[in-house]
């Protein structure tokens, strides 16, 4: 007998490693469940980092727009009448009013680490006989990268940008048959034909955004779309990605722009994940109360079997609750050993589902996130669910009649 | 010599309160006195068992008084009976209840462990000195499921000396074993009656051991005959 435990712990672990087979078996059902919610919650959250990695390396966390253009009736002048209905004005490319002041301020900010202005419109783009329609992003390289990291894209050439030049898709490449150092032509109503040399070529992993998405120089894109010294849009990234909602909400609540977060333009994805999450939600509750049920039966079984124990300790002296401690302790220890082994069984099995499974391309299908909150999380509630369990078997033991008990 | 025990018009009655309602204890009067070695007899269903748990604190009676150790033992609660019954009675009992989770030794210690809460080495030398001699020291670190009956029973009567009890009940304790391990059995809680003192109160239903005791109670329908 170990000198430090307490009786109702050498009781109970005798009373566990005593009838071995039923423990084990529990044991086994709690590591199961224990195992499936550990799997789970971490590939879950492996799949929704990846995500949000890849979105925030392809999108500025916020971005500032001019406000919507809306029309504005002249009223209250004598022999004018309002119109019934007032047609929608087209949205014009414009130019934020004042950007560098607004960018200056932007930088100002604690909460926004970097703003790059950018000017962006539609274009064509020309290679021979093939014609693609094209979004021009007149960007600063130096601070645009580092809201967007384009050069982690590159497949081909490297993302410097020549006063010439022009960084274009793999799928526009193909569509225009052209490759690294290639001439194309870009043609806007205004500025008319260009011609850019193709820089490099990138890879965003999304086929809409390589056969539209290119950038030059903003100088570029400003003379190219008729925007002199104006720019469409500001770029942010910000310190707290998840507060980007609030943040843009200020933003827009104390300047004459629109600001939308990567939050709010990818709602569907966090629908999705709210989705998930739900779901994710039950099927720990049910795990959960299986897990619970199956303790408190075996435990109930075991209260029957030991009875006659149970009357002669009573017998002996031992105490009402010091059984019910007794019992109680053996649903924790039956959940906590279940969750410590079902931890290192849903470790187990994500490390080789992700060293396993892989995307098209070979690589991986989710990072492998393996934190020692989510054990920690989950042996603590298996815990707390196995004591829970053992409450009604234990009071049952606790309140055994001992003269019943040994009469047996 | 001290009284130990002092039972004043106990009675019991059994499913109180409704139509089944049987008195099995008629209202028994007895004392024992300190040192004593009684066999309690009677027919089957007279109340033997019944009185028994009573005396132990196992059980309460529906009327009368109850005096172990000068305590008046109606006054208390369940806590402080169950305190009273650890502190001052040893069992043994007709199967040999041993825990089988535990070894012979760890059995014996186990009232004291109960007692006082975690295992210590004074306990164990008890339990140890205690095993030894019920002299089976050599099946001190079996399990009580690899042990004879006798041996078991044995084990018991050390068990229920681990506390130095004033009293120990042992409810038909050789009804169950062979004449000889009965013979050993009988012959080992007579040598320690002898030694230390202790008083017995042994059920039985063999006249040949109830002779060599102290003093024979005979219960019949519920009384002391
Ligand atoms: N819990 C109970 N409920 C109802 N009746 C009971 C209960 N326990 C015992 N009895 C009855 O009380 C009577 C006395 O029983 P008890 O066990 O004390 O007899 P005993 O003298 O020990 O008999 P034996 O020699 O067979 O052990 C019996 O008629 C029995 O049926
Ligand atoms: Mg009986």
């Amino acid at each position: 007998m170990k000198r430090w435990l307490p009786f109702e712990w050498i009781a109970a672990v005798r009373f566990l490693l005593d009838g071995a087979l039923q423990t084990l078996v529990i044991v086994g059902g709690i590591a199961i469940g224990v195992g499936v919610i550990v799997f789970m919650s971490a590939m879950l959250s492996g799949l929704q980092a990846n995500f949000i990695k890849r979105v925030l390396t392809s999108q500025p966390h916020i971005q500032l727009v001019p406000p919507d253009q809306v029309a504005r009736p002249l009223r209250d002048e004598a022999g004018t009448f309002e119109a019934a209905t007032v047609q929608r004005p087209t949205q014009r490319l414009i130019s934020i009013n004042q950007w560098p002041k607004i960018r200056a301020e932007m930088q100002t900010r604690p909460d926004v680490i970097n703003a790059a202005a950018t000017a962006s419109g539609s274009a064509l783009a020309l290679r021979g006989d093939a014609s693609r329609a094209i979004t021009l992003n007149g960007i600063e390289p130096d601070i645009y990268f580092k809201i967007v990291k384009v050069p982690d894209y590159m497949v081909a050439g490297d993302s410097q940008i020549t006063t010439e030049g022009i960084l274009i898709g793999t799928e526009l490449a193909r569509d225009l048959g052209a490759v690294l150092g290639d001439k194309i032509i870009v043609n806007t109503p205004i500025a008319g034909s260009r011609i850019l040399t193709i820089n490099g070529i990138f890879d965003l992993g999304n086929k809409g955004a390589n056969q539209r998405t290119t950038f030059v120089r903003l100088r570029n894109a400003q003379s190219m779309l008729g925007l002199i010294g104006g720019v469409t849009s500001i770029d942010l990234t910000v310190n707290d990605i998840y507060n980007a909602d609030v943040i843009a909400k200020e933003i827009q609540a104390m300047l004459p722009v629109k600001a939308e977060s990567w939050i709010s333009t990818n709602a569907q994805f966090f629908t999705a994940v709210q989705a998930q999450q739900n779901s994710n939600t039950l099927i720990r509750l049910f795990v959960g109360l299986s897990v619970a049920f199956g303790i408190a039966a075996v435990l109930i079984v075991s209260v029957i079997q030991r009875s006659k124990d149970i009357g002669i300790l009573r017998a002996m002296g031992t105490r009402r609750e010091q059984i019910l401690r007794m019992f109680l302790i053996q649903g924790g220890l039956l959940a906590f050993v279940g969750a410590l082994i079902g931890s290192a069984l849903g470790a187990l099995a994500l490390i080789m589902w992700h060293r396993y499974a892989r995307q098209v391309d070979g690589s991986e299908l989710f990072p492998l996130i393996l934190e020692t909150r989510l054990f920690v999380m989950a042996s603590v509630l298996a815990t707390a669910t196995g004591i829970a369990a053992a409450i009604a078997p234990a009071l049952r033991a606790a309140r055994l009649d001992p003269v019943v008990a040994i009469r047996g | 010599m001290a009284e130990v025990l002092r039972l004043e018009g106990i009675r019991k009655s059994y499913n109180v309160g409704t139509p089944v309602e049987t008195e099995v204890l008629h209202g028994i009067d007895l004392s024992i006195q300190s040192g004593d070695f009684l066999a309690l007899m009677g027919p089957s269903g007279s109340g033997k068992s019944t009185l028994l748990n009573i005396i132990g604190l196992l059980d309460r009676p529906t009327a009368g008084k109850l005096v172990i150790d000068g305590h008046d033992t109606g006054a208390l609660g369940d806590a402080a009976l169950t305190k009273l019954r650890g502190q001052t009675i040893g069992f043994v009992f007709q199967y040999h209840y041993l825990i089988s989770a535990f070894t012979a030794l760890e059995n014996v210690m186990m009232p004291m462990l109960v007692d006082r809460g975690h295992p210590d080495d004074e306990m164990q030398a008890r339990a140890a000195a205690l095993i030894d001699r019920v002299g089976l020291s050599r099946w001190a670190n079996n399990s009580a499921s690899n042990m004879s009956g006798g041996q078991q029973q044995r084990v018991a009567i050390a068990r229920a000396l681990a506390m130095n009890p004033n009293l120990v009940l042992a409810d038909e304790p050789t009804g169950n074993l062979d004449t000889h391990s009965a013979e050993a059995v009988f012959a080992l809680m007579r040598e320690i009656n002898r030694e230390r003192g202790t008083t017995f109160l042994m059920v039985t239903h063999n006249p040949g051991l109830a002779e060599r005791c102290d003093r024979i109670i005979e219960v019949v329908d519920g009384k002391v005959a």
